[in-house]
């Protein structure tokens, strides 16, 4: 521990980087939004300022140490505030997802028993007061935008600007104690709780220290050679271990400017205004911005098309050799640079990369080509794997060693050893201290030697020490005649197709596999205008023989492929289904970051499964749909069964690695 | 003035509602045989939401042109904040702060959803034309007023995304919305809103019915709105006038005018001898 606070310079917890930062970057930006059109920007030491009123506000307002303040709103600096001045007088921030339903946010609130709430609009209050009742320990609520609130009662509700200048107006009454509560901060103090989205069953609050998340900073900062000149955009939610990191964690040890869009749909206009230098998204980003870019290059003209077309063909040859610095022939150098000027230039500009230094994607595997297509326009895009419990970072991909198909080596100082049955365990400074008020779960996680289950299985590659992972372990099954189980590879593969958006694979125990398959609305929707095909829902496009008939051949030359691993022959395709509406997070039936529910796909919809299984043509069924606002209805449809063909199985050993 | 009208009252929700900001009285409206409005006299006090309603024909739209000043009644007056009108164009009344927006909407297509917004702000510009053009000085710090002015609308009704697009590329819900955006650019003391949510999905009308009741919160701003949308128009206003072949037929608070057999009458069908 000696050893590691010295390493740090015995900063030891976010307010006292952020009192550095203060007198180290002090007339650097720190903070970005844009609002009213117009970026607004606070220096570390304006920011310092802001922090501090905000912490005097707290303490005014009657918050004690170890006190839970739940904070709920998109990225702005607002929050990030609150949640420095929250551990600044020693209470514990709980970001949660904002567009969490009430019910969903009453469990967490209940579980860590917040006192103080501090959210964004009138949505957020409004969610609040429907759960009050039932939270024993909530007293105060914090609100940023006004807009809508003027007449509920203010008993107990304040604007974020009020109790600043309170804060400011106690300035003298609160200092000292500010100033004494933040210097009994250690590194082993809580930073933050997390609650995981709760693949199955309840979230889970996962308690990080200022150990785990300075020191995975460090490291990972470290690693990409960050420093107080990188940018970033923060828009993913900030109830997510990730944005915690990148926003908070990194942002704070190396003094780099966090900057927030003006709103959800501004994302992108505002990612290319920034230019931010370091960049995180989930795959399903980067598909859907591929997607745009294709969609629109079948809309220009000839000319520029074939110029794209010839370009992008010679930077997919030689872009990623380019990047990975390896030898490449002065032609062909030559005709890069060309390109850069024609095409990937202007290309990275409107897509907002044109500074991207380091890009990751995680979370779920990013398709080959998509991959491919970014690191050929020599945008650094790199794979992480990672997890809330292990403050994010468990492996990276360093610069040059890129591959699609794995996450990477090991992270600076995080171990890793992998099981008899395949699962990936860890153990690091990032990892976590405990799940709050969960013994249980935190000892089933977490052994006594810290080394802490992943829940994936994988396998390291022997020839170049790369971590691949296979799927969730408790998802990988046998089939009937006891070869390997393994949906996401099959149901990866799948969605790498642009116009798939989502797959599940069932097949645990049973003698074939079968399907369900979303399609994705903007691709298929394009590729129907362009084929004059009317449609007028998701619902009509999705029973399109066309359609059927194009997500067949897919689902083919997916079991092609699929036949060629021994390990995973069994997998393929018999028969799919597509569905008749999205698999929704609102319907239960995706995580709030967009994973599937299997156990709750299979229940809600186990008569198609049934269908599938006994050959029959067509199924009848009626599913009950949630609205955004809550409201419940059904849709019912008939869905056409469709049957793949499937390479013949050519062997039957039976593996386990 | 009428003594009576003039006082407030304080609505269900607990609103204050000022005194009389215009009076209508004894309007009659006529387009050559036509009698388009027949002896109507109703008034709309500082804060509140008034809606003017009725079956197709009963000459609402007309009587939000007189309100507007775009007709002129062949008899009767219009008063607003406390004195008699007299016969303007319709420029001269959107200097007296009134603004509206359009059944049919009237955008310029061509231009930026931010263009559209400032040319609300016209009456706020004292600088000519030269001194725009050359851009120095106080035409300068006017246009940044101006557009902040401008955005802090944009921000309020959430179009921050469409800003910089071109109006005719807009889906019609939003159009509505810009032209919403546009009549609040000018500070108007009342704002006339015509079918505002004619045309409209149900989550559009959702939308709308918010931004209507937020403008009235948060900027004080009297509203007058004619809408067919009958659920809309009795959970928004504080008081309704209907109106039926010209006549007023009922005017009150939404339960009143609910309950009022005249209005009952127009609305499912009698026979008229």
């Amino acid at each position: 521990m000696t050893q590691s606070s010295q390493a740090t310079d015995g900063l030891c917890s976010v307010p006292a980087l952020l009192q550095r930062n203060a007198q180290k970057f002090g007339s650097k930006a720190a903070y970005r939004e844009k609002e009213f059109g117009i970026w607004q920007s606070w220096t570390w030491a304006e920011t310092e300022k802001e922090i501090e009123a905000l912490a005097l506000g707290f303490i005014n307002l009657g918050v004690n140490e170890g006190d839970f303040i739940a904070i709920i709103g998109r990225n702005r600096p607002y929050f990030y505030w609150a949640m420095v001045a929250a551990q600044s007088v020693g209470a514990v921030p709980v970001p949660l997802y904002n567009d969490a339903s009430a019910e969903e946010m009453a469990y967490v609130m209940e579980h860590c028993g917040a006192r103080f709430v501090v959210c964004e609009d009138q949505e957020q209050v409004d969610k609040v007061i429907e759960i009050q009742d039932g939270l024993h320990q909530f007293e105060h609520m914090i609100y940023v935008d006004p807009r809508g609130l003027r007449k509920y009662d203010h008993h107990a509700l304040h604007r974020f600007v009020d109790i600043q200048a309170q804060g400011r107006a106690t300035y003298y009454e609160w200092i000292e104690d500010l100033k004494a509560r933040r210097e009994k901060l250690t590194y082993d103090s809580t930073c933050v709780m997390l609650y995981t989205s709760g693949t199955t069953g309840k979230p889970k609050g996962v308690v990080l220290s200022n150990r785990n998340i300075i020191e995975t900073a460090k490291n990972a900062s470290e690693f990409d050679n960050l420093n107080a000149g990188d940018e970033i955009l923060a828009y993913l939610p900030m109830a997510w271990v990730g944005d915690f990191i990148f926003s908070v964690g990194q942002a704070y040890w190396t003094g780099f400017c966090t900057n927030c869009p003006e709103s959800p749909e501004t994302m992108m206009t505002d990612l290319r205004e920034i230019g931010p230098t370091y960049y995180f998204a989930p795959p399903r980003i980067f598909e859907t911005q591929l997607t745009n870019v294709m969609i629109r290059m079948e809309d220009a003209s000839p000319f520029k098309k074939r110029l794209f077309d010839y370009f992008m063909a010679h930077a997919k040859r030689v872009g990623p050799a380019i990047l990975d610095g390896k030898s490449v022939n002065a032609w062909d150098r030559l005709k890069y640079k060309l390109g850069e000027l024609a095409i990937y230039g202007p290309l990275k500009n409107t897509l907002g990369f044109s500074r991207v230094r380091v890009g990751y994607t995680a979370g779920e595997a990013i398709g080959p080509e998509i991959f491919e297509f970014y690191r050929s326009l020599g945008i650094n895009l790199k794979q992480l794997y990672g997890q809330t419990e292990a403050s994010v970072f468990i492996t990276v991909q360093p610069d040059g060693e890129v591959r699609a198909d794995t996450v990477g080596i090991p992270s600076k100082g995080v171990e890793i050893r992998i099981a008899d049955n395949g699962e990936i365990f860890y153990r690091s400074e990032g990892t976590f201290v405990e799940y709050y008020k969960n013994a249980e779960s935190t000892a089933s996680t977490k052994d006594a030697e810290g080394w802490v289950a992943t829940g994936d299985a994988g396998f390291f590659e022997p020839d170049t020490g790369h971590l691949r992972i296979i799927d969730r372990a408790k998802d990988v099954g046998a089939m009937a005649d006891g070869s390997l189980f393994a949906p996401k590879y099959v149901e990866n593969k799948l969605k790498f197709y642009p116009d798939i958006l989502e797959a599940v694979l069932f097949g645990n125990g049973k003698d074939r596999c079968v399907a369900f398959i979303n399609i994705d609305l903007t691709a298929v929707g394009n590729w129907a205008e362009r084929n004059n095909i009317a449609y007028a829902s998701y619902q009509e496009l999705a029973g399109h023989p066309k359609v059927l008939a194009s997500i067949q051949s897919h689902v083919e030359e997916v079991n092609k492929s699929v036949a060629q691993d021994e390990m995973l022959s069994g997998c393929q395709v018999h028969r799919f289904v597509i569905l008749h509406k999205e698999l929704d997070a609102d319907d239960g039936e995706m995580t709030r970051t967009r994973k599937v529910r299997r156990v709750i796909v299979a229940d809600k919809f186990k008569d198609i499964i049934e269908a599938l299984y006994d050959g029959s043509p067509q199924i009848s069924t009626k599913t009950e749909v949630t609205y955004e606002d809550g409201r419940k209805g059904s849709i019912s449809a008939t869905l056409t069964i469709i049957d793949a063909k499937v390479q013949p199985v050519t062997t039957q050993k039976v593996a386990a690695e | 003035m009428n003594d009576m009208s003039t006082e407030g009252y304080t609505t269900e929700d607990g609103r204050k509602i000022g005194g009389t900001l215009m009076e209508m009285k004894n309007i009659t409206l006529s387009f050559g045989g036509v009698k388009a409005i027949t002896d109507i006299s109703f008034d709309i006090k500082e804060g509140e939401i008034r809606a003017i309603i009725g079956p197709n024909g009963a000459g609402k739209s007309s009587m939000l042109n007189v309100i507007s000043g775009f007709y002129i009644p062949q008899e009767g007056e219009v008063w607003y904040k406390g004195e008699k009108r007299a016969q303007m164009k319709p420029y001269e009344v959107a200097r007296l702060g009134i603004a509206r927006t359009f059944q049919n909407i009237a955008l310029f297509d061509g231009m930026s959803v931010l263009d559209n917004v400032m040319t609300g702000r016209l009456n706020h510009m004292t600088t000519g034309l030269f001194a725009q053009g050359l851009w120095k000085g106080k035409a300068e710090r006017e246009e940044v007023e101006n557009r902040e002015r401008a955005e802090k609308i944009i921000d309020f009704l959430e179009i921050q995304a469409i800003r910089k697009t071109p109006v005719a590329r807009l889906p019609y819900g939003l159009k509505k919305r810009v032209e919403l955006a546009r009549a609040l650019a000018a500070e108007p003391s009342l704002l006339l809103l015509d079918e505002p949510m004619a045309g409209m999905n149900v989550e559009e009308k959702e939308d709308m019915s918010r931004f209507i009741l937020d403008v009235n919160d948060e900027f004080g701003t009297t509203i007058a709105l004619i809408e067919h949308d009958m659920g809309v128009v009795m959970d928004l206003s504080d008081r309704v006038v209907v109106m039926d072949y010209g006549k007023k037929i009922g005017d009150g608070t939404p339960d009143e005018v609910r309950n009022n057999q005249d209005v009952i009458d127009a609305y499912l069908g009698v026979s008229h001898d």
